[in-house]
């Protein structure tokens, strides 16, 4: 094989291994899902019983929703390898780091896909929001948002790995990094949900995507340097 | 020496271009006293964007030749950016309650931008708190400051889209002011202060570099001490033991 084709069979293997555990080990990604459910149930609460100001805020609050289940993901990917020291093993592979990151970040998209593919009926049921009328666009900003988050939550999860108060420094580290994808993804679920009206639908799905490719570049580069300790 | 010297005329130049933007140039005609918060507020932003970018480089130096003085620079720098940003924002706040009405203005992407650019670097100063090893801290401080610097500009453009696509421009903002059709008074009485502030800032920076270095002899030396202490402890008690068999019948 060559080497491109190699990089992306050693990523797709790492990825395959972390979406089989995480099958095996339903409850952990049971448990995250449930969750986001309860932080969108918990919204409700919060903001309703008005339902069309609900509905009106419901992209918003989907987002948040999988924005806070995603912390949850990407952590519990890394920490997988640190239980019984496999990322030491896994830094050890004679192979381009980049395929490791691209790996580690393809199994967050996973989840992290699954996650916000789950919760969007809850809040088309919850919020009486008509998903359907929302059609392909609703589903492109949820891969791109679920890319970006993937790309940045995989290389922060790596800085904070193995260390005092990671649960803490992970969402302190992420949330603030990830401000313009939540932003974007809002507004282009918003967007997509309205039927586009004003044309704002594709200027911030191109945000996310430019958002994506650099942060995909920046953890590429960046992750090597967190497995060499 | 140098360092006091450049101490010295950073706090002359900072008060005199102070006493130049709040007794010899003239009130603004619209926006009276509080236009002058512009003087502190433009070089304190500033200063909190150009510490970004040298917290951001440092980093990447230091991945480049592992050399923990290109970490000093960058924790310094960072702790210059969180102090800078902050006073900005203050800032920008006294000026926007009398001219906006309010605190806090959602739809200005510079004010937007400059809290989220705060956020970024208030916690990369917090997670070097959590690691102790110094290589260890600086490459992956190196990391969380080289997204930080790729972020901004990204959050800057979401931002202004955000209020662009919905509504024109905020009136009043300070950076009206820089515009040729600005009295050339107000616009020399700003790059005094802009000056003024950056030397300041370059002489805490060389103080807050030198204090880092302090600061890691002090670690270096706490480790090394700990260490030969380990070390004697071991020996001593392999030696207690030994006495103790041989003391056996």
């Amino acid at each position: 094989m060559t080497g491109a084709r190699a990089d992306l069979a050693i990523a797709w293997a790492i990825a395959r291994k972390d979406a089989l555990s995480e099958l095996r080990g339903r409850q952990a990604a049971g448990s995250t899902l449930f969750f986001a459910a309860l932080v969108l149930l918990l919204f409700g609460f919060a903001l309703g019983p008005d339902s069309r100001k609900l509905a009106e805020a419901a992209p918003g609050l989907l987002w948040l929703a999988i924005v806070f289940g995603g912390l949850l993901t990407v952590a519990r990917l890394h920490q997988v390898e640190t239980d019984d020291d496999a990322l030491d093993q896994l830094a050890r592979y004679p192979v381009d780091r980049r395929a490791i990151y691209l790996g580690k970040a393809l199994a967050g998209l996973l989840a992290m896909a699954v996650l916000g593919g789950l919760l969007l009926p809850v809040v088309g049921i919850m919020y009486s929001v008509d998903l359907l009328a929302a059609g392909p666009g609703l589903l492109l900003t949820l891969l791109l948002g679920a890319i970006g988050f993937a790309a940045v939550g995989t290389l922060y999860a790596g800085v904070t790995v193995r260390m005092r108060a990671r649960e803490v420094m992970l969402p302190l580290l992420m949330l603030p990094a990830i401000a313009p994808l939540l932003l974007a993804a809002v507004k282009a679920t918003t967007a997509a949900l309205a039927g586009d009206p004003l044309g704002e639908f594709w200027p911030w799905v191109q945000l996310l995507a430019g958002f994506d490719v650099i942060m995909l570049i920046a953890g590429g580069a960046g992750y090597g340097f967190l497995l060499e300790e | 020496m140098k360092t006091r010297i450049l101490g010295v005329v950073a706090l002359l130049a900072v008060l005199a271009a102070a006493a130049n933007a709040l007794f010899v140039v003239p009130a603004d005609l619209n926006q009276g006293d509080a236009q002058r918060i512009m003087y502190v507020h433009v070089p304190s932003a500033w200063l909190g964007y150009l510490s970004g970018g040298v917290t951001a480089l440092a980093g990447i130096g230091y991945l480049w030749k592992r050399d923990l003085r290109l970490d000093a620079i960058a924790l310094s720098a960072a702790e210059m950016g969180v102090m800078f940003t902050a006073f900005a924002i203050w800032g920008g706040m006294m000026w926007a309650r009398p001219i906006w009405g309010v605190f806090w203005q959602w739809e200005d992407p510079r004010l937007t931008t400059t809290a989220l650019l705060l956020a970024l670097y208030a916690g990369y100063l917090l997670f070097r708190r959590l690691t102790d090893d110094p290589h260890r801290r600086a490459a992956r401080a190196a990391v969380v400051g080289l997204v930080a610097a790729a972020d901004i500009p990204i959050v800057h453009f979401s931002v202004e889209w955000w209020r662009g696509l919905h509504q024109g421009p905020t009136i009043g903002s300070p950076d009206k002011l820089l515009t040729p059709a600005a009295p050339s008074q107000f616009v020399i009485a700003l790059l005094a202060m802009l000056g003024a502030f950056t030397l300041a800032w370059a002489w805490l920076m060389i103080r807050r570099y030198q204090l880092a270095r302090i600061q890691w002899q002090l670690e270096e030396h706490g480790r090394l001490g700990r260490l030969s202490a380990a070390r004697r402890a071991a020996t001593s008690t392999s030696a207690s033991v030994q006495a103790s068999t041989e003391g056996a019948p």
